[in-house]
């Protein structure tokens, strides 16, 4: 488990490491906390043959106020971003999820951008942004674009970035008013991928009314699963026990998860639907109901 | 002998030096001049190699060795040695250092590469071209002992390469005449011992003293000097075999010969460097021994009340593809299953089988949790069945207090009989009821599932035979600095041995546990004995330690009433001084009694029997001693999801004497997490190709401190008769009966009938969904598990 020869660049700022993208890009591949890449490389399961070191890189590592939400840089740690004051009151489902990935240690590593780049299909955080609107900030030597969550989020292990572009930072925009969120899991371990999981936001009105919802899967799919119609299904709707399960019911519906070791696909179906009704319950109960 | 230590919570003399990063792990021996090998395994389980090309890896730089089968001495290209033959293992194939033209396994060793660095010997590995014509694998076990399947070696023109019977009483005639027979199939599946140390051999040639001095993370650094002496045409005093901090055995490390423990030795003698080789984890997965995989058909006759009248299993024992250790796993299996009940007719027949997997060697219980899964799975089918009380039909069959010795009138993995020495189960049942709190279970149960819980709570019990020969060695020397030597041959791959032989050692001669320097598991320290396997090293290095420290002790009497002028009789030991009783000023220091026992002129008396303060002793057991347990648990079952939480867990434990209850509870506290693994968790998945789909710890699960409770043990002390201390093992304690255990709790939470193990979320879900405590469609709100496409 010894990695095959690679080059090694450990760029000084953003510009020097998008040169290296320029130089390298399809035989590269940018080392963030490596808690995926490193045991990759180990297995010869990838072979960059240069490898782009960023965390020598200045001004990826923030959390920001950005237009009532956040914004937050790439190579921010999980657990910097789980401790943060303001994400916790701008974006508190961020904090509730992040409790779901990996371990203490794994996350004090790992970084936002890795994980939402690397984008595994049982991963915790892609879920998160596509239940939140995310926007992605993708730079490259040739300039800056924006793509929101279902066009970076391509397919399996696949994203929106162009081998010479790197993500630089994630934009969450602002809970909808009188938002309640909850996160629900169920992994093999505490700490491992997710069997499955989904990410709920829900705006509502003065009446209690369900103005918005959003609802992101994660481990049923090739990537992080937004189930429209069972959102749909909760507008203008009172989120009570029965309605939860409704909604629960046309997402296992909506779903076609695959099998594994792990799970078989009717378990994830089946466990999709549970989840999604105890989250919809536990976001209603959190709900601020706008005077 | 005064007992200040022995029973005591001593902290480890170890600890001090393991916790801070101070122990020395093969991987820590760093020689100068060293070079690293990497192991060329098979991607194939089942192939014949039609061509190896070398050129360009052997061209690559820093390589300095390559060697396929072609390349090994004539002695080294036969099969490695039989280690445990058996009057009924007709076919007793045996691994290759690397293989001969066939490949029967993935993971089997093909070329051996040797370089300056171990990322330039991965780089060659890769080099090297294999053509395989693939061959039909098999994996499945059932399939692999039916008729007209492919055959894992052609020239047995069969897969089985054992048949075993053992009867008791008369099986046929009590099943003939008895009112109630049930029967049932239970699979266990394959699982890895995963320590957190994976195998490891750096090996020192000496050309001109012709010596090899070897460090393995091995369980049995004399049986493995020995073969590599015979197999280098080596005096057995020129190889070293030290087993150093060896960071978990588990049973897969008593092994030998891996191939790598004959390959890198060949490597430094042919290269005159020193050579390295450290498994890695993904090697682990397929080059370390398995274990666990059985398909049990078993049956219980029993009469009206639920005694037991007659219990027979015949079963399938998936061995891989060769059977280096024979058939120990089966037949401690097939005799350790009856447990703590009295079974007056017992059949057990097993056909051990080649598959085109990992070779299956004993892994802590080593049959044991498969065996208690079966009995204590047939004890509960006969609850259920005639309407009874699950501890009742136990408390109606144990084995009384006063039946001891009890005879089970099988012969163990010992060829001794199996010979229950001690025990009191019934007490251990009922003190485990109490901190369980079965009397108010019911209640509590009901009032849960009032709620919507689902609640259960599992019993089982077992006995784990311990303490075989054929036997162990100490020698322990008083050095004229006072401070104490001791030595034995037995590995230490963590279960504190330098604690628990000091305790025996300084209560016999009156010194402080941390005085004793007890150095284990080094050829050239000890060169006599076998190896830490079957839960013996406490019993029988244990007591041949005893034995030693009390010949130290005369002897330093002896010696000591000459100096003080006293008799014998009336001196003490304490405080690293003899004294006379009565006059502690009449003293003298053991180091004073070391240096006059060994004058540098002079005479010394023939009842000194030799110079100095030395003594060794062997300790050579008649037979096992058999330690008992019983478990009990309470865990919760999300009705959703399947997630299982553990509420709570007990152990009642008697091994006899306890020599270090902190030790002890450690042992079986890890002992239930490899269980709690084994039964939830921990799962080797082959495909039908023969390919591993478990290779890292991402898809082996190991439970982690999230997953396993703290377990509450209760201590009962039945001392073994068999032995000077009266202790018996407790190294397989903990993880016997957790199978069996999370079954009982599964079927009491939702009215399943559990017959499999390990049992993952999704399949408890299936399980879940097809039992009587289902919630309907309507209680979950969402649709039931198999719906849709």
């Amino acid at each position: 488990m010894k990695p095959a020869p690679f080059g090694y660049l450990a760029p000084r700022s953003r510009e020097e490491a998008l040169d290296a993208l320029r130089r390298f890009g399809p035989e590269a591949k940018l080392l963030a906390g490596g808690q995926s890449l490193v045991p990759l490389l180990a297995m010869r399961l990838v072979r960059p043959s240069v490898l782009i070191d960023l965390n020598r890189v200045p001004d990826l590592a923030y959390v920001r106020p950005f237009r009532g939400g956040l914004a937050i840089g790439a190579m921010t740690r999980q657990r910097a971003v789980e401790a943060d004051p303001l994400a916790a009151d701008r974006i508190p489902l961020l904090r509730e999820a992040l409790r779901w990935v990996g371990h203490p240690q794994i996350r004090t590593r790992g970084t936002v951008g890795g994980s939402l780049a690397h984008a595994d299909p049982s991963a915790e955080l892609p879920a998160v942004a596509a239940a939140l609107d995310a926007r992605f900030v993708l730079a490259s030597a040739r300039g800056q674009r924006v793509v929101d969550a279902p066009r970076f989020f391509a397919g399996y292990l696949t994203t929106a970035l162009e081998p010479d572009e790197m993500l630089v930072e994630v934009r969450l925009p602002a809970l909808p008013a009188g938002a309640g969120w909850a996160f629900a899991e169920v992994a093999r371990r505490h700490g491992d991928f997710a069997l499955v999981g989904v990410a709920v936001v829900l705006g509502c009105d003065p009446d209690r009314r369900c103005t918005e919802a959003r609802m992101a899967f994660t481990g049923v799919s090739h990537g992080p699963m937004r189930v429209v119609e069972a959102e749909q299904s909760l507008v203008g709707r009172r989120v009570t026990a029965a309605a939860a399960a409704e909604t629960g019911r046309i997402a296992q519906a909506a779903l076609e998860p695959h099998s594994d070791i792990h799970a078989s696909a009717a378990y994830r179906r089946h466990v999709a639907g549970v989840l999604a009704a105890r989250a919809l319950e536990q976001a209603a109960a959190r709900m601020q109901v706008p005077s | 002998m005064g007992t200040r230590w022995f029973g005591e919570p001593v902290r480890r003399n170890e600890d001090p030096r393991l916790l801070t990063g101070r122990g020395t792990y093969v991987d820590d021996i760093q020689p100068p001049g060293l070079l690293h090998a990497a192991v060329l395994r098979s991607p194939h389980a089942h192939a014949r190699i039609r061509r190896i090309d070398l050129r360009r890896a052997a061209a690559m730089p820093g390589v300095a060795l390559v060697l396929t089968h072609a390349d090994l001495p004539p002695t080294l290209q036969a099969p490695l040695p039989k280690l445990i033959p058996h009057p009924t293992l007709v076919h007793h194939k045996t691994q290759y250092a690397l293989a001969p033209g066939k490949v029967r396994h993935v993971g089997e060793p093909v070329a051996f590469v040797v370089a300056t660095s171990r990322y330039l010997a991965e780089d060659a590995a890769e080099a090297i071209e294999v053509d395989y014509d693939l061959l039909p694998p098999v994996a499945d076990l059932e399939a692999a002992a039916a008729p007209g399947s492919p055959l894992v070696h052609e020239d047995m023109g069969t897969n089985v390469c054992a048949e075993y019977t053992q009867r008791v009483g008369d099986p046929d005639a009590a099943f003939a005449r008895a009112p109630h027979i049930f029967r049932e199939r239970f699979c266990m599946d394959r699982g890895t011992a995963a320590s957190i140390e994976t195998r490891g051999v750096v090996a020192i040639w000496d050309p001109r003293t012709r010596h090899l001095l070897i460090y393995d993370s091995t369980q049995a650094p004399i049986p493995i000097r020995n073969g590599l002496a015979r197999l280098f045409d080596l005096p057995q005093h020129h190889v070293r075999v030290v087993a150093p901090d060896v960071g978990g055995g588990f049973g897969p490390k008593i092994m030998m010969f891996y191939p790598e423990e004959i390959l890198v030795p060949l490597a430094a003698m042919r290269l005159g460097r020193p050579v390295k080789w450290i498994e890695d984890r993904r090697e682990n997965f397929v080059a370390t021994n398995q274990e666990r995989e059985q398909i049990h058909d078993a049956e219980i006759a029993v009469d009206e009340e639920g005694r037991i009248l007659a219990v027979r299993t015949r079963f399938l024992y998936d061995s891989g593809a060769y059977i280096p250790y024979g058939i120990i796993v089966p037949i401690v299996a097939s005799t350790q299953l009856v447990g703590p009940y009295r079974i007056p007719n017992y059949e057990c027949t097993f056909k051990a089988v080649f598959t085109n997997k990992v070779i299956v060697s004993p892994y802590r219980g080593a049959g044991r949790p498969t065996g208690c899964f079966v009995m204590e799975r047939l004890i509960e089918r006969v609850a259920r069945e005639l309407g009874l009380d699950r501890v009742e039909v136990r408390r109606r069959n144990l084995i009384q207090p006063d039946e001891f010795p009890y005879d089970t009138g099988l012969i163990f993995q010992d060829n001794a009989p199996l010979i229950y020495d001690s025990g009191n189960y019934p007490a251990l049942l009922e003190r485990a009821l109490e901190m369980i709190g079965y009397r108010d279970w019911p209640a509590r149960q009901a009032a849960a599932r009032r709620e919507g819980r689902l609640l259960g709570l599992g019993i089982a019990l077992y006995v784990e035979g311990t303490g075989i020969g054929p036997y162990e060695g100490c020698r322990i020397t008083v050095e004229p600095s006072g401070r104490i030597f001791a030595a034995t041959s037995v590995g230490t791959q963590g279960q504190g041995h330098q604690t628990a032989f000091a305790q025996i050692i300084a209560d016999a001669l009156g010194v402080g546990v941390s005085d004793v320097v007890v150095t284990t598991g080094d050829s050239g320290a000890f060169g006599w004995g076998t190896g830490t396997f079957a839960s013996r090293a406490a019993v029988v290095a244990g007591n041949a330690v005893g034995l030693a420290a009390q010949a130290v002790r005369q002897k330093t009497l002896t010696v000591a009433a000459r100096l003080l002028e006293a008799r014998p009789d009336d001196l003490e030991l304490a405080d690293g001084k003899v004294f006379v009783r009565g006059s502690p000023s009449r003293a003298v220091s053991l180091g004073d009694v070391a240096a006059a026992a060994n004058p540098l002129r002079g005479t010394i008396p023939p009842e000194w029997e030799g110079p100095g303060l030395e003594a060794s002793r062997y300790f050579a057991p008649p037979r096992g001693t058999y330690a008992a347990g019983c478990h009990a648990a309470i865990l919760e079952i999300d009705p959703g999801t399947a997630a299982v939480r553990i509420h709570q867990y007990v152990v009642v434990h008697d091994c006899g004497k306890v020599i270090n209850p902190l030790i002890l509870e450690g042992q079986i506290q890890g002992g239930v997490a490899q269980g709690i693994g084994g039964a939830f968790y921990e799962k080797l998945v082959y495909d039908a190709e023969g390919q591993l789909l478990t290779q890292t710890f991402m898809d082996y699960l190991l439970p982690t401190i999230a997953e396993v409770p703290p377990v509450e043990i209760g201590h009962l002390e039945t001392p073994s008769p068999l032995n000077p201390l009266g202790i018996k093992g407790a190294g397989e304690a903990g993880v016997i009966p957790v199978a069996a255990l999370f079954a009982s709790a599964i079927d009491d939470a939702l009215g399943t009938r559990i017959t499999e193990m390990p049992l993952s979320h999704s399949r408890l879900l299936d399980l879940l969904m097809r039992s009587p405590a289902a919630p309907t469609a309507e209680a979950l709100g969402v649709a039931a598990v198999g719906d849709g496409p």
